[in-house]
Order: C-alpha cells, then sequence, then structure tokens
C-alpha cells in the first residue's frame, strides 16, 4: 500500500501517542489538522491493507503471570512447513520466523505458567518427532521496541 | 491461587479480555468497550491508565506490520559477549535507533551467543551494515546474522482464554 504524507503522519502518532480521551480519533485529527471522518477512514484502509495490524494496548506478559521463551529448533528442509504447521497450531506460539542457519525455525512461545510452557514443549517434541528444541528465555531486557518510525 | 491471581481480579481479566479485539473505529472506542463490560467510560480509561503506570500494558497505540512499511528485512544478530561485558554491550547496542529487540539470552552446547538483537531494514547490506558498526560501537566480534526467509507465524497473544 502506498503511503501519503498524512498517513504516515498519522501512523507515526498512533504508534506513540494514541489519545486516552473520549473521542481520541478527533484529537488525532486536530493534531494532524484533518477530520475526524478522515482518520477514521485512514486508519480503516490502512488496517483492511494489513500494514495496522492492532490499535490499542499491547500487554507485558510477564506483568500478566505469563511465562514465556524464544525457541530455536533445526529442521529438514522438507519437513519445515509441516513442522511449522504443528508448532502454530499452539495459541501461546505468536511470532516463529524461518531464518537461514542450520538451526533454521525460531518462535516464540508464552504460557500461563513454567509447568504449562514446559508441557507445550514436550507436546511439540512429541509430535514433531524433533526431540531438540533449544529454549532460549530472556534473562535481561535491554530494549523491545515496536515503533517503526516513518518519514 | 497464584501470584497474578491475587494481583488481577476476575474484573481485570475481562477486561483485558476486551481490549485484546483492539479499539473499534467509532467515535467513542472507550464507550464502546466500557458498554460491554458494563461499566462507564471514565472507569474504562482510568483502568487503562493504571495498566500503563504499572507496566501491565507496555504501550498503547497501534501495531504495525513492517514488512508491508517497507521493512523488508529482518536479521537476528547473535553475538558471543564476555559475560561480564553484557549488561554494557546490551546497553550500548540498544541505544541504535536501528535495533528493534536487545535481550540477553543463556548459551546452550553447540550455541555460544548470549546476546540477542534484532535488527529491520530496507535490505540486507543495510541490517550487515548496522552489524558492523554495532561490533565496532562496542568490540564484540564473533557475532552471526540470522535473516528471516519467511514469516510463518504472527499473531498477538490472547491472554486469560
Amino acid at each position: 500500500m502506498r503511503l501519503d504524507k498524512i498517513d504516515r503522519k498519522l501512523l507515526n502518532l498512533v504508534q506513540e501517542k494514541f489519545p486516552l480521551l473520549s473521542e481520541p480519533y478527533r484529537k488525532l485529527g486536530e493534531i494532524i489538522g484533518i477530520s475526524e471522518g478522515e482518520v477514521l477512514a485512514r486508519l480503516k484502509q490502512m488496517q483492511d491493507e494489513g500494514v495496522i495490524r492492532r490499535l490499542g494496548a499491547v500487554f507485558e506478559s510477564r506483568k500478566l503471570g505469563y511465562s514465556g521463551t524464544l525457541c530455536a529448533m533445526r529442521v529438514e528442509p522438507d519437513r519445515v512447513d509441516e513442522v511449522a504447521a504443528i508448532i502454530n497450531s499452539f495459541p501461546g506460539v505468536t511470532h516463529n520466523y524461518l531464518r537461514e542457519h542450520q538451526i533454521n525455525i525460531w518462535f516464540t512461545v508464552l504460557a500461563g505458567s513454567e509447568d504449562e510452557l514446559g508441557e507445550i514443549l514436550n507436546l511439540m517434541r512429541e509430535k514433531t518427532g524433533i526431540r531438540e528444541i533449544m529454549e532460549l528465555p530472556a534473562e535481561e531486557v535491554f530494549k523491545i521496541k515496536v515503533n517503526f518510525s516513518l518519514s | 491461587m497464584n501470584e497474578v491471581d491475587k494481583i488481577l481480579t476476575e474484573q481485570d481479566k475481562k477486561i483485558i479480555r476486551a481490549l485484546q479485539n483492539g479499539l473499534p473505529l467509532v467515535t467513542r472506542p472507550y464507550q464502546s468497550i466500557a458498554e460491554e463490560l458494563e461499566m462507564t467510560e471514565d472507569e474504562l480509561v482510568e483502568k487503562i491508565r493504571s495498566f500503563i503506570t504499572d507496566g501491565k500494558i507496555r504501550r498503547f497505540g497501534a501495531t504495525v506490520r513492517h514488512f508491508e512499511l517497507g521493512f523488508v528485512a529482518n536479521a537476528m544478530v547473535v553475538w558471543d559477549v564476555p559475560e561480564e561485558k553484557v549488561s554494557e554491550t546490551g546497553r550500548i547496542m540498544a541505544g541504535f535507533k536501528e535495533v528493534t529487540h536487545c535481550y540477553r539470552r543463556p548459551r546452550r552446547p553447540g550455541w555460544p551467543y548470549n546476546l540477542f538483537t534484532v535488527v529491520h531494514g530496507q535490505s540486507r547490506e543495510y541490517c550487515a551494515g548496522i552489524a558492523k558498526r554495532l561490533s565496532r560501537a562496542t568490540g564484540v566480534t564473533n557475532y552471526s546474522l540470522l535473516y528471516s526467509t519467511a514469516e510463518l507465524k504472527k499473531s498477538s497473544m490472547r491472554y486469560f482464554e
């Protein structure tokens, strides 16, 4: 999707400073100098086109009592689709990337507790027949940034 | 009863469930969600503020798909850093605007890397250039770039469901 200057302004603004006011879209329009209707129309189009995935809260899983980890597996190229389908079928798997490396499948998984996390990983081992899942939980967080600044 | 049940009431969980559907594109989105939850708009906004203050909400705003925005290359750059230098190195790398994520993770057999960064850019060359700059800025020379070749899944977590 081709974004014009106003779309870019709006996108930067809604990523960083989404108003916690009764009429947030009107406020966004006031800041940019367009009507509330135009803000809503532009946001709707960016949502429909997949540029915006979601509007609203990004939760900190650990503060909600969830446990999570990054995991990595070495999967033969001809089994990638099949194994990915098994991994992705778990709702706690939020991200999964194929990467260029011998260890090629990299995913994150969240669960309500450490025990549940262990159970999920064991189920994955069972269903894929791949015993080696490297668990790499974050031990220290230096940065989680999810804003993409557009000029 | 676990830790979280003590701090999160049933009503809190209901609010979190409702918020993870995203804000509707209507004039008064908070009012619309509050109605479903049988609370007032002000109560809901206050609750969101308190979740932001205590860190349960990390960010309040739009989540974008970076690929659709032209950030088509995504490299995980992993670093082998002496234990005593990890915190300092992590902080330096986190200071680069091109680095979107930076974590310390454990080493594993056959896996010597203990610092993980993610770099997004318009091309692979760009990502490789950033990795070089990070290396020069920190003096860490044993590193590897893992480019993503496919996004197999990307979704938002559904909590308390």
